[in-house]
């Protein structure tokens, strides 16, 4: 068995994953994600999902070894911000061509590290794997050491060609290469008791920034993030926190199981969408960190600026709620960030009409149930007929979810908020949950709404196309039933 | 007139090329009720669909056969012949378009032969149509992959005219290059009209993607040339291509249906423009409409308006080589210096940029052969160097996700060169410097030494 296809059994066999644990051991082999169906599939690639999950360190070079598609397509596309270095947003390739494929690329990777140490003298260099490379068998570990012993300089295999499986399956295979090879390689100047890792944050539209103020005002310091505006040596020296956050859901939970089996760092998973959510976090951080040996003044200090900024953000949020009150919201997301969010909404008065449970665990559904009662949609899989119907037929005044559906909202001319990683706005922590109450205000009290649902002056109300998408034919509507949307209310 | 150089770098850094099968599924996309597909892994395809979401802003038909690791060693038959059953029963296309990719052709799966399979195995898909373009990621650039995937489109399509059918003399046959947006391709289209002409473009973006409300959810294209039209493209009186890239395609139709053809490198500027009504006029022996006419003076007097401010400046572009030509030539006839030109491929159209060399590489090149230069263009990639060397920057190309109407920017025929002259001009002169009391206490220090958005000339 090759190191890579270890790895991901590795990674398949996760202890820390509860879903996993209740699979049997036939079951667990196969690993966590459904068989892609081919014409009709979606989503990125584990080398995606490894990129997404490491590019955030940001005085890092980040090469990656592959066709031109692969970075090409790809590069400066992703919204992580850096409070220093810009180098990762620099696109780094070998862009192969037919030689390397005929010849091997290995001798072309060794020249591409050493050309990109020379030019910008990174603290490290991650080489990615993609398809091409890894089926004529590049051996980039190899490459990586050999490079890494003649520039004295840490070069870091990155294992994650595409084709090996999901954008998922890549964050946990990138976090495996930092284990492997980066977590533990170097010696904070000092620790405090106070010293926290923050794992699978990766401070998008610089939501890790509306956590930080925080954090310092309680003296709690973010040893290492992973990897939001991080560093090369802060991912090093991880190893010396005392407790650990794991936010966004599973995504590197083997990096934090595996760093408190090694380290002995205690961690939680929690996450910064929502205030209780957010209390919730800075709670189990300060009694965490209190475990450890920190003075248990924290858990008092940390209550005291729970209430404060509780007190604020409802306070930020009370005037909206005439506005917003009877709303209702259809949240179509990646699991958990649908549940954290519905308590703010609905303390602003919104009714949520349905949230996708595609990616949530049997927990976040029952957490979802406690929020929203037993009559809460969930909403496994929805088409783009649906979804607009569902927005049309007043079941919801707008809709909050990826980039991917944003059209079926617009071009129906219903309000629609982007929540997903591409987005500019950051509503982590207590000001972005105001923050994210303010943009539904936005988004749903724009004049132009009432405008743009005006017929054309050649076209008669009613006769337009919205109207006939709602009115199907028997055939018609007997093939959208056929197709799903597979809507269950939970019993 | 200009060296061609490849550079000899072993590692591309902020690449200005993107990718062949993303190039020959844009192509498919301007054709209606088309479900274009990548044969690879998901990824190839995620990547070019949140590409083009982020330049167009609009829903991207784009499919992939998502191969796995397994899949990719034993061959993709079955995944091709999975994806073309789902698609047509999921999205009832009229076409499906599949481009292959890096991970198949190292692989090396015949597809040509999958579906001559999967035509026997599934005649219930007999009315649709099957077009493949082999796209290997590790060869060429995107505008490569539009050609190739234009010119198969044309051969697997068109059909030969019956002998002695007569052709239309009102029709014309238009095949457009990558490096026409919607928009452009809307702005020739009224030209065509306006000279009594009905013509059909190939590949048609502005039918699909040029951002309108469509009348119904479709999974596939919302518009374009349709399947039936590009048939009966051997009915028309005449073909015009657009790019040198369109040549192959220009050829292969003429070879197969006789019907002859006129190739425009560029449609950017004067004399540009001036060759393409001539010929228009020759072909409808209609004179120039009072409209073109007055389009025409429009502008000459931005020409002359706009010398000041372009004339004499110091350009460094980024841009398939099309693209290079007609926005590098345009800015050359104005009077500027195209200091540095980097393109992503090769093509004979090269030698005719008016530049001392053109180099096939990447944005580190171009930012480092743009450092005495007055403006830097090229896509929305090119925003990081400009920043770093504080250059005004004006974004030409795809992708270009951090302006609004990407698809609508007209950069051809008299309007769109007049306005391109304008939008170019004003942003020199925004960036211009004034004078202080120190402007002229020393000499400077070099002839070459100039400032970014130096004075007047």
């Amino acid at each position: 068995m090759t190191s890579l296809s270890a790895t991901i059994q590795d990674v398949f066999n996760e202890p820390g994953c509860g879903k996993n644990q209740a699979k049997s051991e036939k079951e667990r082999k196969k690993g966590c994600t459904k068989q892609l169906q081919p014409g009709a599939a979606a989503g990125g690639c584990a080398f995606d999902g490894a990129k997404i999950a490491l590019q955030p360190i940001t005085d890092v070079a980040h090469l990656v070894h592959g066709p031109i598609a692969c970075e090409g397509n790809s590069w400066d596309n992703r919204g992580a911000y850096s409070s220093g270095s810009t180098l990762y947003r620099t696109g780094f390739t070998t862009d192969i061509t037919e030689n390397d494929i005929v010849f091997g690329g290995e001798k072309h990777l060794f020249k591409a590290i050493r050309e990109v140490i020379e030019k910008y003298d990174p603290p490290a260099v991650f080489v990615y794997q993609t398809c091409v490379p890894a089926m004529i068998g590049d051996d980039i570990e190899a490459v990586c050491k050999a490079a890494a012993a003649k520039f004295s300089k840490p070069v870091v295999p990155i294992q994650s060609p595409g084709f090996v499986g999901p954008k998922n399956l890549g964050n946990k295979l990138a976090g495996e290469a930092l284990l492997r090879h980066v977590i533990g390689t170097e010696e904070p100047p000092f620790t405090t008791p106070y010293d926290i890792n923050i794992i699978g944050e990766y401070n998008l539209a610089g939501e890790l920034w509306q956590v930080k103020p925080l954090l310092d005002e309680l003296g709690i310091r973010i040893l290492s993030c992973i990897s939001g505006d991080a560093k090369y040596r802060e991912v090093a020296w991880s190893h010396r926190a005392r407790a650990a956050m794991m936010v966004c859901s599973k995504a590197m939970i083997n990096v934090a199981r595996k760093m408190e089996e090694r380290y002995g760092i205690p961690f939680f998973e929690g996450s910064f969408y929502g205030i209780g959510d957010m209390s919730d976090s800075l709670r189990e951080i300060a009694r965490l960190l209190i475990e450890r040996g920190a003075d248990p003044e924290l858990m008092d200090r940390t209550e005291a600026v729970i209430a404060r900024e509780e007190a604020r953000a409802w306070a930020g949020i009370a005037p909206f709620k005439p506005r917003l009150t009877g709303k209702k919201v259809l949240l179509i997301t990646g699991g958990v960030k649908s549940w954290s969010v519905v308590a703010a909404l609905q303390e602003a008065g919104m009714e949520i009409a349905g949230t996708s449970v595609k990616k949530s665990t049997k927990e976040d559904k029952e957490k979802i149930k406690a929020l929203m009662g037993d009559d809460a949609h969930m909403i496994d899989d929805l088409t783009p007929r649906e979804m607009y119907r569902k927005l049309k037929s007043a079941e919801a005044d707008i809709m909050l979810s990826g980039g991917r559906s944003q059209f079926v909202a617009l071009k129906a001319a219903m309000p629609w908020l982007d929540i997903n990683q591409e987005r500019h706005y950051a509503y982590a922590g207590y000001q972005g949950m105001v923050a994210l109450v303010r943009e539904i205000d936005k988004a749903l009290s724009n004049p132009i709404w009432e405008q743009v649902r005006q017929p054309a002056p050649w076209e008669t109300l009613g006769d337009d196309w919205r109207a006939r998408a709602l009115s199907l034919d028997p055939d018609e509507a007997a093939a959208v039933r056929a197709e799903g949307p597979r809507l269950q209310a939970v019993a | 007139m200009a060296e061609r150089i490849r550079s000899s770098k072993a590692c591309t850094v902020n690449p200005l090329k993107m990718s062949q099968p993303i190039g020959g599924a844009l192509a498919f996309m301007g054709l209606r009720g088309c479900m274009p597909m990548l044969h690879g892994s998901q990824g190839c395809t995620s990547f070019g669909l949140v590409l083009f979401v982020r330049h167009f802003r609009e829903a991207i038909p784009l499919q992939t056969t998502a191969m796995s690791e397994v899949a990719t060693v034993l061959g993709g038959l079955e995944n091709v012949e999975q994806a073309i059953v789902n698609i047509a029963t999921r999205a009832k296309p009229e076409i499906i378009g599949i481009c292959s990719t890096g991970v198949t052709e190292t692989k090396g799966d015949d597809v040509d032969g999958f579906l001559k399979l999967i035509r026997e195995r599934h005649p219930e898909l007999d009315d649709i149509a099957l077009v493949y373009v082999s796209t290997p990621d590790f060869k060429d650039a995107f505008q490569d992959g539009w050609a190739k995937c234009v010119t198969r489109i044309v051969e697997e399509l068109v059909d030969a005219p019956a002998p002695g059918s007569v052709r239309d003399p009102a029709r014309i046959n238009v095949l457009a290059g990558c490096h026409l947006t919607p928009g452009d391709i809307d702005a020739l289209r009224d030209l065509f009209e306006a000279f009594g002409l009905d013509p059909l473009f190939v590949p048609d973006l502005a039918g699909s993607l040029d951002g309108h409300i469509p009348n119904d959810f479709t999974p596939t294209t919302l518009g374009g040339a349709g399947v039936e039209e590009i048939r009966a493209m051997g009915s028309a009186a005449w073909t015009i291509a657009i790019g040198r890239q369109m040549h192959g395609a220009a050829l292969s139709l003429e070879a197969r249906t006789g019907v002859p053809f006129r190739l425009f490198d560029r449609l950017t500027g004067l004399a540009a423009n001036d060759a393409l009504v001539r010929f228009l006029m020759d072909i409808t022996g209609r004179p120039a409409p009072r409209k073109v006419r007055r389009e025409r003076g429009q502008l000459v007097d931005a020409m002359l308006d706009g010398h000041f401010q372009i004339g004499g400046k110091r350009v460094a572009i980024g841009a398939e080589p099309d693209l290079l030509l007609a926005i590098g030539s345009f800015l050359h006839e104005m009077g500027a210096e195209i200091a540095a030109a980097v393109t992503t491929t090769d093509s004979p159209i090269l030698a005719d940029v008016p530049a001392e060399r053109v180099l096939i590489g990447d944005l580190e090149d171009l930012e480092a052969g743009a450092g005495d230069c007055d403006l830097l263009i090229t896509h929305s990639h090119g925003r990081q160097a400009a920043a770093r060397l504080h250059l005004p920057f004006f974004r030409m190309g795809l992708p270009m996700f951090d302006r609004l109407g990407a698809g609508h920017l007209v950069s051809v025929g008299y309007r769109g060169s007049r306005d391109l002259i304008f939008a170019i001009a004003n942003l020199l002169m925004e960036h211009g410097h004034s004078a202080d009391p120190e402007s002229w206490r020393e000499w400077p220090a070099a002839q070459a030494d100039h400032q970014p958005g130096g004075s007047l000339q």
